[in-house]
């Protein structure tokens, strides 16, 4: 049980650090968008997973409730975030921001 | 590029709520408008009980009120369209869409993943902006698959229009070429449309 | 266990800091806000890291909960503060 919870906590774990490399990596603001809004969502669900897991070792009524609002948040996280990565881009193109093509310099 | 913007996401679904519920409330008889409050008001008390955790006759009357309270002012916007029919199967097959999304959602981190960890990641990235036109029509399903392809890693839905004018950023060819494809089969297999 | 959570929290912390210099030094509004939006995702789970660290996941969850929701409508009133302000592309 708690092979498993560490496994999907280090999963979840390696996506944020990938979403936090790649904001600081990627050359412009759309692509930077890609990795921030998304393998940070994946990486919340597999986390979330392992807590929730690990919060279920004592059975009882509160600790199924709390593991509940636990996949709740999960669930609001999945609706809301590709809703705020889309105000974020429909921002960033009525500012006029342009996106980076191959050959750019870096912004 | 500017003002046409206005279409976005938000702006469609308070158009399609305010439109369809100032427009039904009088078409419609009044025991039609009984439904949509009645199951807004079981998700509002799944929701408190599960928030609450309290099982004594105090609280949940507290319960009982406010869910009266929000799912009366708020019935026509949890389901502005008042058609029920179907609805259950729809979300049956919506439940089954779900793990194919998440099965897409992995496969396409582990790409963006491998991407941002590359040395020479520069090179690989080739962002481009595709633009096609889907075959959906009804809000709930061209909004659905906005925030597939959101979610799916690599690519960003810029801009959808009421008519299913798709922008989408793509970080590199790999990645924008699948659109759309499978995902828009599945969806309009999902929502009924054919 | 309770050691492998604190280490966790370490690292998302750590995190936090390398999206904070987006959010510090970001060349354009939008791009502060991509990292702000970042650091409030991970703050979610950092915070129920936390709970399970002092043992109180009921009393953390529902904070977590509410920072959800408030990070969601923060970048939302954000974006269309912003969207409104022209000449965002200049503001170094």
């Amino acid at each position: 049980m708690d092979v498993v919870v560490v496994l999907f906590l280090f999963a979840g774990l390696f996506f944020f650090t990938g979403g936090a490399i790649g904001i600081l990596r990627f050359p412009d603001f759309y692509s930077r968008l890609h990795p921030a809004g998304k393998l940070d969502t994946l990486g919340l669900l597999l986390s979330m997973i392992a807590l929730a897991l690990f919060n279920l070792h004592h059975f009882s009524l509160g600790t199924v409730l709390t593991s509940a609002k636990i996949i709740i948040i999960v669930v609001f996280v999945f609706l809301a975030s590709p809703t705020a990565t889309h105000a974020i881009v429909d921002a960033g193109v009525r500012a006029g921001l342009g996106p980076w093509t191959k050959g750019e310099q870096r912004r | 590029m500017d003002g046409q913007g206005e279409e976005g996401l938000a702006s469609k679904g308070s158009r399609t709520g305010s439109g369809n519920g100032s427009a039904g409330a009088e078409a419609q008889p009044r025991r039609l408008y009984f439904y949509p409050f009645f199951l807004t008001f079981i998700i509002m008390f799944v929701v408190w009980v599960f928030l609450s955790g309290k099982f004594d006759p105090f609280h949940m009357s507290l319960g009982l009120v406010s869910c009266a309270i929000v799912s009366y002012l708020s019935a026509d916007l949890l389901f502005p369209s008042r058609v029920t029919k179907g609805a259950f199967g729809q979300w049956l097959r919506f439940v089954k869409y779900i793990p194919w999304l998440l099965i897409q959602i992995v496969k396409a981190s582990l790409h963006v993943t491998y991407l941002v960890f590359h040395p020479r990641m520069m090179d690989l990235i080739d962002p481009r902006i595709i633009k096609f036109r889907s075959k959906l029509t009804s809000d709930l399903a061209l909004v659905t698959f906005a925030n597939s392809i959101t979610l799916t890693p690599g690519t960003i839905t810029v801009y959808v229009s009421v008519d299913g004018d798709f922008k989408v950023h793509a970080i590199d060819k790999a990645s924008g070429d699948p659109l759309p494809g499978e995902m828009e089969a599945k969806i309009s297999k999902t929502f009924g449309e054919v | 266990m309770d050691s492998i959570f604190l280490y966790s929290s370490m690292f998302l912390a750590l995190l936090m800091v390398l999206s904070l210099y987006r959010g510090v030094f970001g060349p354009t509004v939008a791009d502060r806000m991509i990292g702000v939006n970042a650091i409030g995702s991970k703050t979610t789970v950092l915070l129920i890291l936390i709970g399970l660290v002092y043992h109180r996941v009921d009393m953390f969850v529902d904070i977590a909960l509410a920072y959800a929701m408030l990070n969601f409508i923060a970048v939302l009133a954000a974006s269309r503060y912003f969207q409104k302000r022209k000449g965002l592309y200049d503001e170094a």
